[in-house]
């Protein structure tokens, strides 16, 4: 066991992680964590990563204040709220940090082809965007129901030169496009890389997809050391599989005054039955896409269909590391209402000029309740980081809808979320 | 500490053929039916019955058994339902040893020493575990010691010796060599690799390892029979079980491709 949280390997968190997958995966797995040992040991690795995050996405990106919207974060008592800006990177969110780790070690690896499942889109057109950068094909798995839900990224992904498979069995959604990316890459797995889009799935992937998005709790501890001279109180994100969250998080863990916030899908409510939220909705520990983590499942062990206005936040598990957190109460989870998430939503575009993702705007509802409260319970001064995950064009037609926004008889196309 | 499985296949294998394992999954098209499925099945030739306990996330399986297993999670089926099917089979045909098939998730809810005093109880052979690798079954294999259960772990073309070692050392009833990397369901050919893989897994030490996957026809069976000591045949099964008409036709229709299997799993070792 090693005492820095930070630096946690797998294959096992806490009981949580593994790889509970079938055998013929197994020489694949192996040969994927040796070959991420190796390259996580080159430095040429890091500076060709560190280079396409500067030269190609963006990197850094910035940490802004957002001093209209803490108005409704406890500013009375002095707290202050940045965001971790990953909406401002190439594509449109933090998955791109690690699609460009994986689709590099890919290349290293002699692999020419790259699979990969997408939920709401966003890990679809950042895998599709890699593949085209880096001349390999790319094929994404994506449920027939999100392919409709979220027609504009399927375009998108299609531009980029990628075949999109529409998957039509079980709900049709990001969970069965994982068992589909699954299948599929075991017939193949000589020419391809299976890039999972969360820290999920099978040891290495939770380890190796943190440490790709470890640039963003890196930067951003920087960035507020140089603004403010301390660290934050507290750190706030979104988790669905969890690893924008992770990304934030993993660079404080060790810090014990920063408190460390994940916000779940609450959809409709945990007592209707109509969310996402794995560790406030009563879900038991199981089994599902090579991990043992949280799930959402009934009596029999048969997987829950998850519900969250945000594609990206509808996952029935989550990634296993987040579980262990929970369990060990160094980080907290709340679930967030769909009804709360879009006020939020609604907020930082009209304070800030700052149109989130759906699924930042739950980091966001968390951000309202974490500094209220906090100013509410005689605290002053504190300094919240919100991860903004995502911006938000790809659900202007699901938010359009909610707020009423459209004149009478114009059809924006499809909705980015399940309304 | 006796194998229900070993000594169904060492027997035939005294008589001169490999054993025909038949799978079918519990509640399809209903409970009741999925008994007389599986009865229907051993009276046509099968030797040894999978039992296949369906699950939301079947990522071993292709899409004849997807539906099928989709269509009984639809008609209700618990996981309960599954020791009832297998107390039935055992009641009606007591030489022939049922094992169950099931992901890891349900057994793990249900608790894993439960399951298996549960399976034992109902009088199963033991468990077949697509998803689970030894590597993490240690609950399993004491609850497996603890009940007297069979536990049947697969090998696939890509594992290496070390691990085809691991896995024979850990598994009791017989190895599952999967013939080729991928989901369950129709092939063209089983190839020399299917061969290979059955070899090196005795020699990794594994007294009994049967054959599975994409054994498509009676000729693949027969074929596969030289050599292994079981053939595993799912999809074909339900397959014929699947087709659009009543259930008496239904039924003849299982029938004769399971007849049909059978006389080719006999007739693979003579001249």
């Amino acid at each position: 066991m090693t005492t820095s949280l930070s630096r946690h390997p797998g294959p096992y968190f806490g009981d949580y992680g593994g790889r509970w997958v079938p055998e013929a995966l197994i020489a694949a797995l192996d040969e994927l964590e040796a070959a991420y040992r190796a390259a996580a040991a080159d430095p040429t690795f890091w500076a060709q990563l560190t280079d396409l995050h500067k030269n190609y996405v963006g990197r850094p990106s910035p940490l802004t204040e957002a001093p209209k919207f803490a108005q409704h974060c406890g500013a009375e008592a002095g707290n202050r709220v940045f965001l971790k800006r990953e909406d401002l990177n190439h594509t449109g969110s933090h998955k791109i940090n690690n699609v460009l780790g994986q689709a590099l070690l890919a290349r290293r690896m002699g692999k020419t082809r790259l699979i990969a499942e997408t939920g709401a889109g966003q890990h679809g057109v950042a895998t599709a965007t890699a593949a085209a950068l880096f001349d390999m094909d790319c094929v994404i798995y994506m449920g027939e129901e999100d392919t409709r839900r979220q027609a504009l990224n399927v375009s998108r992904m299609r531009l980029l030169g990628a075949e999109v498979v529409p998957v039509t069995i079980g709900q049709r959604t990001l969970k069965d496009a994982i068992n589909e990316a699954l299948r599929a890459w075991v017939t193949d797995l000589e020419t391809t890389h299976y890039l999972i889009g969360t820290v999920t799935g099978p040891h290495p992937f939770p380890e190796m997809v943190r440490e790709f998005h470890n640039v963003i709790g890196n930067e951003a501890r920087a960035q507020i050391q140089e603004k403010m001279g301390r660290l934050p109180d507290a750190l706030v994100a979104c988790v669905g599989g969890g690893s924008n969250a992770l990304g934030l998080f993993n660079a404080f863990l060790d810090d014990p005054d920063v408190q460390i916030f994940g916000f779940e899908g609450g959809g409709h409510g945990v007592e209707s039955g109509r969310h996402s939220a794995r560790f406030a909705g009563g879900a038991v520990p199981g089994v599902i896409h090579g991990a043992k983590s949280y799930l959402m499942q009934d009596e029999d062990g048969q997987t829950l269909p998850s519900h969250s206005i945000s594609a990206g936040l509808d996952y029935p598990s989550v990634g296993p590391e987040h579980s262990w957190l929970h369990d060990i109460g160094r980080a907290t989870y709340r679930p967030i209402l769909d009804t709360e998430a879009m006020e939020a939503f609604r907020i930082l575009s009209q304070t800030e000029g700052i149109i989130p993702a759906l699924e930042s705007s739950h980091a966001l509802a968390g951000a309202i309740k974490v500094g209220t409260e906090l100013a509410a319970g005689g605290q002053r001064d504190q300094i919240i980081i919100v991860n903004l995950s995502g911006r938000g064009d790809k659900d202007v037609a699901t938010a359009s809808k909610y707020f009423g926004l459209l004149d009478a008889g114009v059809e924006l196309g499809p909705e980015g979320g399940d309304l | 500490m006796v194998s229900q499985t070993s000594q169904r296949i060492d027997a035939l294998k005294a008589e001169g053929r490999p054993a025909l394992i038949g799978y079918l999954p519990c509640g399809f098209p209903s409970v009741a039916r999925s008994i007389k499925a599986v009865t229907a099945m051993i009276d046509a030739g099968v030797d040894i019955v999978e039992l296949g306990l369906p699950y939301s996330d079947p990522v071993m399986d292709g899409p004849v058994i997807q539906r099928a297993s989709e269509a009984a999670l639809a008609g209700g089926t618990r996981v309960r339902d599954v020791f009832t099917v297998v107390e039935a089979v055992r009641a009606y045909s007591p030489q022939t040893p049922v094992l169950v098939m099931s992901y890891f998730n349900p057994v793990l809810r249900y608790g894993v020493d439960a399951f298996a005093r549960d399976l034992a109880a109902a009088g199963g052979a033991g468990l077949i575990t697509p998803d689970l690798v030894p590597d993490e079954g240690a609950q399993w294999l004491a609850a497996a010691e603890a009940h007297d259960l069979d536990r049947v772990f697969l090998v696939a073309p890509s594992s290496t010796p070390a691990r085809l070692e691991l896995t024979s050392a850990a598994s009791r009833g017989f190895v599952y060599a999967a013939s080729h990397m991928g989901v369950t369901g129709a092939r063209d050919s089983v190839d020399e690799a299917a061969r290979r893989l059955v070899e090196a897994t005795r020699q990794a030490g594994a007294e009994r390892v049967c054959l599975g996957l994409g054994v498509t026809t009676a000729e693949h069976a027969s074929l596969v029979g030289r050599f292994a000591d079981g053939v595993i045949v799912g999809s074909a099964f339900v397959n014929a079980l699947s087709v659009d008409e009543e259930w008496p036709a239904r039924l003849d229709a299982l029938t004769a491709v399971a007849h049909h299997f059978a006389e080719g799993v006999a007739n693979s070792r003579k001249a």
